[in-house]
């Protein structure tokens, strides 16, 4: 590409595994760009590199012309030189007018013609489902049954994939920098983003509208793999099911995974916006009327299907319920998760 | 209560200024002298400017590592709201038009005072009863929805939403009654002589903020009405779940708070043509297309509210339209700039402390007007909303436009104000500080914002790292260059030399009066026979437009 030296290689290409837990990295130069991963953002920054050459030039030139005018026009050692008595030019001001205009009328086309790509979801585009939520996302796939991801986005390489997406209370703003797209995600309504990732790899998907506490963790990865893969790793990123060798406090860790419950939960000890797990299971708490509540099975198992039943005192009701999200033996091996952390 | 005491000495030699034609506290508290309440505005803003920067300090030092330091996500949201809104609504909005347009307009315009000296009065008082609701709602549970209020969070939250928008509802009436003050002042009280086209570019700008004040300002009023009665009733207007739509209390919201951008802007704009022209000896530059831009500007600010909506599913046609809106207000903010650069030429420029400022300006406002397009440009706009480079684009603005203009106003007006000089070699020093703090600050935040790094978040990704690290060692600098100078300036005002009247040598009308100026600022009304930057340096035998 034209611009490949301002346009940094795709550093999340490398082989992360697709289970990685955190986020991929991105550019860390501050001179580059982002990676461009789809059709799209690669006809942004054809569009932003424009903007920025122009703006340049604008920038450079005007600055110039101050620099020099207030070097040649100081006032001299002593005294004031006699000024010029100019006050105005027509034909000066008429042409400093148009040019900007001009160039203004240019990016307004080129930016409308761009974002009408950006708003047309081609008609062979695959469905997906997201919620916004205090402070997951949850991802869901129509067309594997009872597929319900937390903060993971599993996309083919070249399919047009066309999310509809609500929130469960506030506004959020479902980010894809590696994609240059966003759109705000609403309560009480559907809006529509779609994009067609052109780069297998794992890119970051954030949170751009202010949601509350934990706005800075609602932070997701976008996976995109390549066509001949999608259907197993999707098929297998939706099981959560206990392996033949895997301890149920490491399956109930990858539960917790899912749930996406660490934007709220730490296992060391910090409180945030829930009760951390460190120490919690055994514990007695007192409630916002007084009453107390041993943190066992059932406590614990209750908080998870109807998390407003029992409000510890001290935190406020921020946790959606996980009824229909997890069977029993998931639950059960999130207790034993919560119980192992001491 | 006693009133003031009066201090009528019949055959005065020299009049004394209105610093001590009365005398005493109440004297000051019961003003209707225009030039008190400025001088009591200045003290008021600064103040609050003081209390949202040191805010901004402690939320840049919480960024200078990715994860959580010493502030909790709750404290790190509740300090970025304090920040924006007491910035806004307390400092930035009442910074030029309250504290040195009150001071100045009558100056200007050769008039004893505004038109209605008592109500100026009252806009002070309503201004300060804000204040306090702003500050209750601060010690009591805070305020967690940042400075836009977007519902349906802040009809969620449990914070004092009620307090903090009763405040902002109250400053919403100190701006209209200040706005309605002066454009009936500009109407009316002009000097003799003086029509539309002597009036200073000062003055101009004042005017154009004015009318914005008392055209939206009503709407922001509403707006916030219509959010304490959904807190407190759940009526439901903003509520999907009752059918109604959190979207619309954005539009209301913006509807105001774009063209509220302009009341921030504009009155600096006036500023900056005065500096340009009194330190370089020039007659301004295209007078009619300065005055006429401020009044495009004014107008077509009210249509252009929907670009901060452009992601929030409003439909693509608005989006469009609001684009190319957008696209037209580049056009008068930039024939303001390149007349400005063109005042210079073959000038007599004088490096004081203002004019360094008024330099320091056409740099800072460059890039944040340029940083603008992108934001203006549709499928960019859909990127980089809300992510840094949005924030580093409104501090360019509103930092390096209104705040330089605000501060090299206070160094132009400064003798004229106090009566005293001030160290011009502190003067520069504290320049050249906030000039590069504020460009290592905001200039870093243009590259996180295009490599996607969100706004209000606490903590953040790794890779973003190095450069918040570099913005938050530019806030110190900045800081520093503000303490220098509120230093300084306080030092001049008990060591620093009398002021002459006309320091600078302007030619408006408040530079014909003594500094500080009298009670009624003028011994005679003057005349006006001619343009307010006819300076004596001009070569009138050089031939050209007049």
């Amino acid at each position: 590409m034209l611009f490949s030296l301002l346009i940094a290689p795709a550093a999340a290409e490398a082989a992360l595994p697709p289970s990685n837990p955190g986020t991929p990295p991105m550019s860390d130069s501050p001179w580059s760009l982002l990676p461009a991963a789809s059709a799209n953002a690669e006809a942004l920054d054809t569009l932003y590199i424009f903007f920025w050459i122009l703006c340049g030039i604008a920038f450079v030139g005007m600055i110039g012309v101050q620099a020099y005018f207030m070097w040649k026009y100081r006032k001299p050692a002593h005294g004031h030189a006699k000024t010029s008595p100019l006050t105005h030019n027509g034909k000066l001001e008429f042409i400093w007018s148009a040019i900007p205009t001009f160039f203004f009328v240019i990016l307004f086309a080129w930016g409308e013609i761009e974002y009408m790509k950006q708003v047309t979801p081609p008609p062979d585009a695959l469905d997906v489902r997201v919620t916004g939520q205090k402070w997951s996302w949850t991802i869901e796939y129509p067309e594997v049954k009872g597929c319900s991801l937390t903060n993971d986005l599993y996309v083919p390489v070249g399919q047009p994939m066309r999310l509809t997406m609500t929130s469960m209370d506030v506004i959020h703003s479902f980010y894809l920098p590696a994609f240059r797209l966003k759109k705000d995600v609403v309560p009480g309504r559907y809006t529509v983003l779609w994009f067609e990732a052109t780069k297998p790899g794992l890119y970051p998907l954030m949170c751009t509208e202010y949601c509350g506490d934990e706005h800075s963790s609602m932070v997701g990865r976008v996976h995109v793999v390549p066509q001949e893969e999608y259907g197993a790793v999707l098929a297998k990123a939706c099981e959560l099911k206990q392996g033949d060798t895997e301890s149920t406090e490491d399956f109930g860790a990858r539960v917790l995974t899912r749930g996406g419950c660490a934007s709220c939960h730490t296992t060391d000890g910090t409180v945030k916006t829930g009760p951390s797990f460190k120490g919690l299971f055994g514990k007695t708490e007192t409630l916002a009327d007084g009453s107390t509540v041993t943190v066992d099975e059932n406590y614990i198992r209750e908080s998870i299907l109807e998390p407003n039943a029992k409000i510890v005192s001290g935190f406020s009701p921020q946790m959606p319920s996980f009824a229909g999200r997890f069977d029993d033996k998931q639950i059960a091996a999130l207790i034993a998760y919560i119980k192992a952390q001491k | 209560m006693s009133t003031a005491v009066q201090s009528h000495d019949p055959h005065p030699a020299v009049e004394p200024s209105y610093l001590v034609s009365k005398r005493g506290l109440m004297s000051w508290l019961v003003t209707v002298d225009h030039k008190r309440l400025g001088l009591m505005y200045l003290a008021s803003v600064m103040f609050f400017f003081l209390i949202a920067g040191i805010l901004a300090i402690a939320l840049r030092t919480e960024l200078f590592t990715p994860d959580q330091d010493f502030m909790s996500a709750q404290t790190y949201n509740q300090v970025f709201t304090l920040h924006g809104a007491i910035m806004v609504f307390l400092f930035i909005i009442p910074s030029v038009p309250a504290a040195l347009g009150n001071f100045l307009l009558p100056l200007m315009l050769g008039a004893k005072d505004v038109a209605f000296p008592r109500l100026n009065l009252l806009s002070f008082y309503v201004y300060s009863v804000a204040a306090v609701f702003l500050i209750v709602a601060i010690l009591t549970s805070g305020l967690d929805t940042g400075w836009t209020f977007y519902t349906p969070y802040s009809t969620s939250t449990g914070t004092a939403v009620i307090t903090a928008t009763t405040g902002v509802f109250i400053a919403g009436f100190s701006s209209i009654l200040t706005g309605l003050n002066f454009v009936v002042t500009v109407h009316k009280m002009r000097a003799p002589g003086m029509n539309w086209n002597r009036m200073p570019l000062f003055v101009w700008a004042i005017y154009s903020t004015a009318v914005i004040q008392v055209l939206a300002t009503p709407v922001l009023a509403i707006t916030l009405l219509l959010l304490i009665i959904e807190r407190s009733l759940g009526i439901g207007i903003f509520d999907p779940a009752m059918g109604g739509d959190p979207v619309l209390f954005q539009h209301f919201f913006w509807f105001y708070s774009h063209p509220a951008v302009y009341i921030m802007i504009l009155p600096g704009f006036g500023i900056i043509s005065e500096i340009i022209t009194v330190h370089s000896r020039k007659h301004i530059f295209g007078y009619k297309a300065i005055a006429l831009s401020s009044v495009a500007i004014a107008v077509i600010s009210f249509v252009v509210w929907g670009h901060h909506l452009f992601v929030s599913g409003q439909s693509e046609l608005a989006g469009v339209l609001f684009s190319f809106l957008t696209f037209a207000v580049g056009v008068p903010t930039a024939i303001k700039v390149f007349s400005w650069v063109a005042t210079l030429y073959k000038g007599s420029i004088q490096y004081n402390t203002a004019c360094w400022y008024g330099m320091a300006f056409l740099w800072t406002f460059t890039v944040g007007g340029l940083t603008g397009l992108p934001l203006s440009t549709l499928a960019i706009d859909v990127h980089l909303h809300d992510t840094y480079f949005v924030v580093a684009h409104f501090h360019y603005v509103m930092v390096g436009g209104t705040v330089v203009a605000f501060i090299g106003g206070l160094h132009h007006w400064w003798p004229k104000m106090t009566g005293k000089m001030f160290n011009e070699t502190a003067g520069k020093i504290g320049c050249l500080l906030v000039f590069i703090g504020f460009n290592v600050t905001f200039m870093t935040q243009f590259f996180l914002g295009h490599q996607g790094m969100p706004r209000r978040y606490y903590a953040y990704l790794p890779e973003y790292q190095t450069m918040h690290q570099v913005s938050t060692i530019g806030s110190w600098i900045l800081a520093a260059g503000l303490l220098w100078t509120l230093i300084y300036l306080l030092h001049s005002l008990f060591k620093g030399e009398k002021a002459p009247s006309n320091p600078w040598g302007g030619v408006t009308l408040e530079w014909a009066t003594q500094s500080p100026p009298i009670e009624h600022n003028f011994h005679e009304t003057p005349h006006v026979h001619g343009s307010p930057y006819d300076f004596p340096e001009i070569d009138k035998s050089a031939g050209g437009h007049h």
